[in-house]
């Protein structure tokens, strides 16, 4: 039997929030931890957590499994299981909705300061913008981040600072459009980073790149970004 | 765009260059005066070294790099823990208050600094 610990918080029941220990029968496999939580839900439907594709594609399923954030879809016990004890908590630094289930709202407002979308002011063309093999090529380790929150929330400054430190995911969706040929918007969108909390707030700890989920590298992004604004300056 | 009035340089990319810059500045700095030390010392020698002008700059140079170097860091630290977000408006007042008296103190040391390097 693994023995599970879940963060259990109803703000309209309880008056804080607690962890409760629950035993599962896993039937000696090794499951996924969503498989877990189902398994859980089956027996008590009142443990709320979000989740949608069940294979590591919509982001709705990051949580902090024995103290590291991820997807709960796609992570085995075998990975996160220490001592058959698994502890689940939602993801840090957000405020909890109700038990796995956190406000993302904070993490979605700093997405959409970056401008998450191409701007071009020259005419459109007749079909599409072409773009060559290596321009797109720039693209790769960017463009495959699905929002799941998991670095963001496992960032100190983040937590700390999360209305004005832009964070690892929006960063990374910052660069993925200064990298991208098609975009035209590059000194806009240099200009609106260039202060001490949007970009400069990262210390480059890298939690970011230790905890993503789809194993994209942010500090390296941010890195990228941080050049891109000393080659404007200098 | 984030507003920060009590920053270094008001933009990032400056407070990031400076910081960086210092920090050479304080390395090679200490790298020389443990070099120095390593080799041995007495006072006529610490005296003499320390009398010419050139070391004069280079010791004026680390101290305001240490000045400034202490005042990104440090700002970078207040800001993080000492805030409205987590303290109220507390948090305002504690900062600023952390800042002033850091401020002094590093002026302090630089000006003290001065009247040593030059025996005033």
């Amino acid at each position: 039997m693994l023995q599970v610990s879940i963060y259990r918080y109803n703000p309209e029941t309880d008056s804080e929030p607690y962890m409760q220990d629950v035993q599962v029968d896993t039937g000696g496999k090794d499951l996924m931890v969503l498989d877990v939580l189902e398994l859980i839900k089956s027996q008590d439907t009142t443990v709320t957590y979000r989740r949608s594709c069940r294979e590591g594609v919509c982001g709705s399923d990051g949580m902090n499994m024995n103290g590291k954030n991820g997807l709960a879809c796609i992570t085995p016990l075998s990975e996160t299981v220490r001592n058959n004890k698994l502890v689940l908590r939602p993801l840090p630094g957000l405020p909890v909705v109700r038990d796995l289930v956190v406000d993302m709202s904070m993490f979605y407002a700093q997405y959409e300061k970056v401008q998450p979308f191409l701007m071009n002011d020259t005419p459109a063309p007749a079909i599409e913008r072409l773009q060559s093999p290596e321009e797109r090529e720039k693209l790769d380790g960017l463009y495959e981040c699905i929002l799941c929150a998991c670095c963001s929330s496992a960032c100190p400054s983040f937590w700390w600072n999360p209305d004005r430190f832009i964070g690892p995911s929006g960063l990374l969706q910052a660069y993925r459009f200064l990298a991208d040929s098609r975009d035209t918007a590059t000194e806009e969108r240099l200009a609106k980073l260039d202060d001490p909390f949007s970009v400069f707030r990262c210390h480059g700890i890298q939690n970011c790149v230790n905890v993503c989920p789809k194993n994209l590298n942010p500090t390296r992004a941010i890195g990228h970004i941080r050049n891109m604004l000393l080659s404007r300056a200098t | 765009m984030v507003t920060a009035v009590t920053s270094m340089g008001r933009s990032g990319l400056y407070d990031w260059m400076m910081q960086r810059v210092s920090a050479v500045i304080l390395l090679a700095y200490f790298i020389f005066v443990g070099c120095v030390l390593l080799n041995g010392v007495d006072y006529a020698a610490w005296k003499a070294l320390y009398s010419q002008t050139w070391m004069r700059i280079f010791s004026l140079l680390a101290l305001l790099s240490l000045g400034l170097h202490a005042w990104v860091g440090l700002w970078a630290v207040f800001t993080d823990y000492l805030t409205e977000r987590l303290m109220g408006t507390t948090g305002n007042v504690l900062r600023f208050l952390a800042q002033a008296v850091s401020a002094l103190i590093m002026f302090t040391y630089v000006v003290w600094g001065v009247q040593i390097l030059w025996g005033l």
